[in-house]
C-alpha cells in the first residue's frame, strides 16, 4: 500500500493549511446554541419580545415594591376617591394612573399583581408538562414497539379530552387554587409535547451515531440523555416558549369563569371577568387588563417564531424564498 | 496487507496469535418481519436479510465483504458487532461464544469488536463536541476520566492524524476525511482486536478514500488489527484485503484470498462483477468483454429456491432452481478458494457466450442491469 497523502496528513496536524487561527490560541468551536443566539441577536422583533418578557418577569418579581411605590395596595378598596359619586368606576388619569375598577381599586396595581400568577402558571404548568412530555415522547418513540402503542394511544386519550368541561369538573371537584390551575393546564397540554418528541425521537434514534454509542455498550438511557436529548433541546425550547402563552390564557380562561385563583387575589383574567358589569361605562377595565394579557401572549409567540427561525436556519430560509 | 503478530497494548491477555481463527460465524441468519396494522400488529412477510452464512475471520487479517446494495453485508456486519439479535446461528469470538449474549454480558466483547461506520456525517452526534465523542468509550467503560480521558483522546486524535488542539470543536467544523478519522479514533479508544469497516470510504472523494486507507493500514500495523472490510467498490476491496467473501442476497458465493479470487473468479456473479470494474485503458475496455446480468437483484422477501442467482445466472441449469450448491473448493483450486456453484467457470471461458439451460423470463428486461455503478462505488 503506498502513502499517497502523507504531506495533507501532516497538514492536518499542523493546523492545516485553510485555518489562519494560530496554534497558541486556545480554539474553541461554538456550541449549535451560541450560534442560535448570534442569530437571534439580529432579529429586532425577537430582542424587543425578549425585552418585554423580561420586564414582564421583573414586574413579577417586584410587584409588592412597585405597588408600595405607586401607594394604592391592590386588594385597597378606595370607596370614596376610587369610585365616581354615582356609584361607576373612575376613568384613567384621575385619583388611579389607570382608572379604578368596580368597587374602587387601581387597575394598575392589580394589573402589576396579576402578572404574578399569569407567568407563575404559564412557566410553571409549562415546564411541568414538557417533563412530562419529554420523558413519556422520548421513551415512546425510542423504544417503539409495545412501549410506543401503549404510550402513544394514551397521548392520543389525554388529547382527545374536552379541555374546558374537564377543566370545569376537575377543578369544581378539588376547589380551585393556583396549584390545581397549574396542574390542569399541565395535565391537559403534556401530550402534545409528547407527541412532537416522539416524533422527533423516532428519527433520531435510527441515525448511526445511535448506532455507534449502542456498539460502543451504551446503555439506553445513557443514549437517550446523552445522544438523543440534546438534540431535541431545539424543537423543545420553540415549543415552551409557543406553550407559555397558551397556559397564560388557559389560565384566564379559567379564572374568568371563578375556576382559576380564587378571588379577591388579582389576576387577568378573573379582572376582565369582574369588568363585564360596567364596561360600557368604564372601558379602561376591561381594556388594560385585556391588553396586558394581549402583550404577554404576542410577545411569547412573536420570540417562538424567532427562536425557531434561530435554531433552525433551514426553515427560515426556505420561507424567506416563498 | 500482511497479517502481523498481535500486540498487546491494553494490558490484556491476548490468546490469539496471528493467524489463528478471531472470529467464526456458523450458520448465520436474520430475517427481519415485516408487520402490519395499528394496535395488533401482524408479521405479514420477512425480510431475509442473511441466510446462513459461514466465515472464519483470522487474527491480523483483513477480510473483505463485497456485494450489490441489499446483499445483507452490512446486516452481517451489524450481527457480528451484537447491534442487532441474530434470528439463529452462532458467533464465537476469540474462543467466547457471543451468540445473542444480553448487554451487561456482551459489554467486555464491546472493547474488543468495534465499527466503524458508512456515513461520516451520521455517525457523529452533531451536538456534541468531538472531544466527548471520542471519550466516549472511555466513559461508558469507565476507563479514564477528567484530565487523563482528555490525554488520551489527544493522543487518539493525534494517531489518526488530526490537530489535537481541535478536541472542543463540534463535527461540522471538519470535513468528510476529517469526520471518517474521528470515527476511526473512536472505535480506536479501547484498542479493541476486531474493526468492522461498513464501507468507511464509499461516501468519501476518492483522494480522500486513499488517505483513509493508508491510515487504516497504518493503524494495522501499528496495533495489530483485524478488519472485516465491507465495501462494494471492487478495486478498494483487492487493495486493502487479504481475502475476499463475494455475497449475494444474505449468502456467501465466492471466498477466497484475494489473488486467487481476482485472478481466477469461479462464480459466474464474481465473473459479472469483476467484469464491471472499469478498466482504465481505452483500447483494452473497449476490446474485453462485459458480461451484462440480465434484471435486478430479486426481493430479498421472497428470494428464489436453490440457488439465489440462478435467475440471472447465464450457466443456471436445473438443479440450479432445486439445489443451494455447497461451499467448497473446485478444479484444482487451493482449499482456501470455496465456491457455492454447480457450474464453476474454469479458466478462459467467457461466460457472456454461455446460454442458461432454465426459462429466465420472468426475471426482468433482457437489457438489464448495468454493474459498474456497484463495481465504481458510485
Amino acid at each position: 500500500m503506498t502513502v499517497i497523502a502523507a504531506d495533507e496528513v501532516a497538514q492536518q496536524k499542523a493546523g492545516g493549511p485553510g485555518h489562519d487561527i494560530p496554534p497558541q490560541k486556545a480554539i474553541e468551536g461554538r456550541t449549535p446554541l451560541q450560534l442560535a443566539w448570534a442569530r437571534l441577536k439580529k432579529d429586532r422583533v425577537s430582542i424587543a419580545c425578549l425585552i418585554v418578557i423580561i420586564v414582564l418577569v421583573l414586574v413579577a418579581i417586584f410587584a409588592n415594591q412597585l405597588t408600595s411605590l405607586i401607594g394604592h395596595p391592590p386588594n385597597e378598596q378606595y370607596r370614596d376617591k376610587g369610585l365616581a359619586p354615582n356609584g361607576l368606576p373612575v376613568g384613567p388619569g384621575g385619583f388611579f394612573l389607570l382608572g379604578g375598577d368596580d368597587v374602587g381599586r387601581d387597575i394598575l396595581s392589580r394589573i402589576i399583581h396579576g402578572t404574578r400568577v399569569s407567568l407563575l402558571v404559564g412557566v410553571v404548568a409549562t415546564a411541568l408538562a414538557v417533563l412530562i412530555g419529554v420523558s413519556v415522547g422520548t421513551m415512546a418513540g425510542y423504544f417503539g414497539g409495545r412501549v410506543d402503542t401503549v404510550l402513544s394511544r394514551t397521548m392520543d386519550v389525554f388529547l382527545s379530552f374536552p379541555f374546558l368541561l374537564f377543566a370545569i369538573s376537575l377543578v369544581s371537584v378539588f376547589s380551585p387554587s393556583v396549584r390545581i390551575s397549574i396542574f390542569v393546564i399541565a395535565f391537559f397540554t403534556w401530550a402534545n409535547v409528547g407527541r412532537i418528541v416522539r416524533g422527533q425521537v423516532l428519527s433520531i434514534r435510527e441515525k448511526e451515531y445511535v448506532e455507534a454509542a449502542r456498539s460502543l455498550g451504551a446503555g439506553d438511557f445513557r443514549i437517550m440523555v446523552v445522544d438523543v436529548l440534546p438534540n431535541l433541546v431545539a424543537p423543545i425550547l420553540v415549543y415552551s416558549t409557543l406553550l407559555i402563552p397558551t397556559a397564560i390564557v388557559f389560565e384566564a380562561t379559567l379564572s374568568f369563569l371563578g375556576l382559576g385563583v380564587p378571588i379577591p387575589t388579582p389576576t387577568w383574567g378573573n379582572m376582565i371577568s369582574e369588568s363585564q358589569g360596567t364596561y360600557l361605562q368604564a372601558p379602561g377595565f376591561l381594556i388594560f387588563p385585556s391588553l396586558a394579557l394581549f402583550i404577554t401572549t404576542l410577545a411569547f409567540n412573536l420570540l417562538g417564531d424567532g427562536l425557531r427561525d434561530a435554531l433552525d436556519p433551514r426553515a427560515a430560509r426556505v420561507l424567506a424564498r416563498k | 496487507m500482511t497479517a502481523q503478530q498481535a500486540v498487546d497494548h491494553a494490558g490484556r491477555d491476548i490468546n490469539t496469535q496471528a493467524g489463528d481463527v478471531l472470529l467464526k460465524v456458523e450458520g448465520a441468519v436474520k430475517n427481519f418481519p415485516i408487520k402490519q396494522g395499528i394496535i395488533f400488529q401482524k408479521e405479514v412477510a420477512r425480510v431475509h436479510a442473511v441466510s446462513g452464512v459461514d466465515l472464519e475471520v483470522r487474527s491480523g487479517e483483513t477480510l473483505g465483504l463485497v456485494g450489490e446494495t441489499g446483499c445483507g453485508k452490512s446486516t452481517l456486519a451489524r450481527l457480528i458487532a451484537g447491534l442487532y439479535p441474530m434470528t439463529s446461528g452462532r458467533i464465537t469470538f476469540d474462543g467466547s461464544d457471543i451468540t445473542n449474549l444480553p448487554r451487561k454480558k456482551m459489554r467486555p466483547f464491546r472493547r474488543d469488536i468495534q465499527m466503524i461506520f458508512q456515513d461520516p456525517y451520521g455517525s457523529l452526534n452533531p451536538r456534541r463536541r468531538v472531544g466527548s465523542i471520542i471519550g466516549d468509550p472511555f466513559d461508558i467503560h469507565g476507563v479514564a476520566d477528567g484530565a487523563e480521558r482528555k490525554k488520551r483522546v489527544q493522543e487518539l486524535m493525534e494517531v489518526v492524524g488530526l490537530n489535537p488542539e481541535h478536541f472542543n470543536r463540534f463535527p461540522a467544523e471538519f470535513s468528510g476525511g476529517q469526520r471518517q478519522r474521528i470515527g476511526v479514533a473512536r472505535a480506536l479508544a479501547l484498542r479493541p482486536k476486531l474493526i468492522i469497516c461498513d464501507e468507511p470510504v464509499s461516501a468519501l472523494d476518492v483522494s480522500i478514500q486513499a488517505q483513509v486507507i493508508n491510515l487504516l493500514d497504518d493503524l494495522q500495523n501499528e496495533f495489530g488489527l483485524t478488519y472485516i472490510f465491507i465495501a462494494h467498490d471492487l478495486s478498494v476491496v483487492r487493495h486493502v484485503s487479504d481475502r475476499v467473501a463475494v455475497m449475494y442476497l444474505g449468502k456467501i458465493m465466492e471466498f477466497g484470498p484475494v489473488d486467487d479470487l481476482y485472478g481466477l473468479p469461479r462464480h459466474p456473479y464474481t465473473n459479472a462483477l469483476l467484469s464491471a470494474v472499469p478498466v482504465p485503458d481505452p483500447d483494452r475496455a473497449d476490446t474485453r468483454e462485459r458480461v451484462i446480468l440480465r434484471g435486478d437483484v430479486p426481493s430479498p422477501v421472497n428470494p428464489p429456491s436453490g440457488c439465489p442467482f440462478h435467475p440471472r445466472c447465464p450457466k443456471a441449469q436445473d438443479i440450479c432452481v432445486e439445489q443451494m450448491p455447497p461451499l467448497e473448493p473446485v478444479f484444482d483450486d487451493p482449499p482456501e478458494h470455496r465456491v457455492a456453484c454447480h457450474f464453476p467457470v474454469p479458466e478462459g471461458e467467457d461466460i457472456s457466450q454461455c446460454t442458461p439451460g432454465i426459462d429466465q423470463s420472468g426475471t426482468g428486461p433482457l437489457v438489464g442491469a448495468d454493474l459498474s455503478a456497484v463495481a465504481t462505488g458510485s
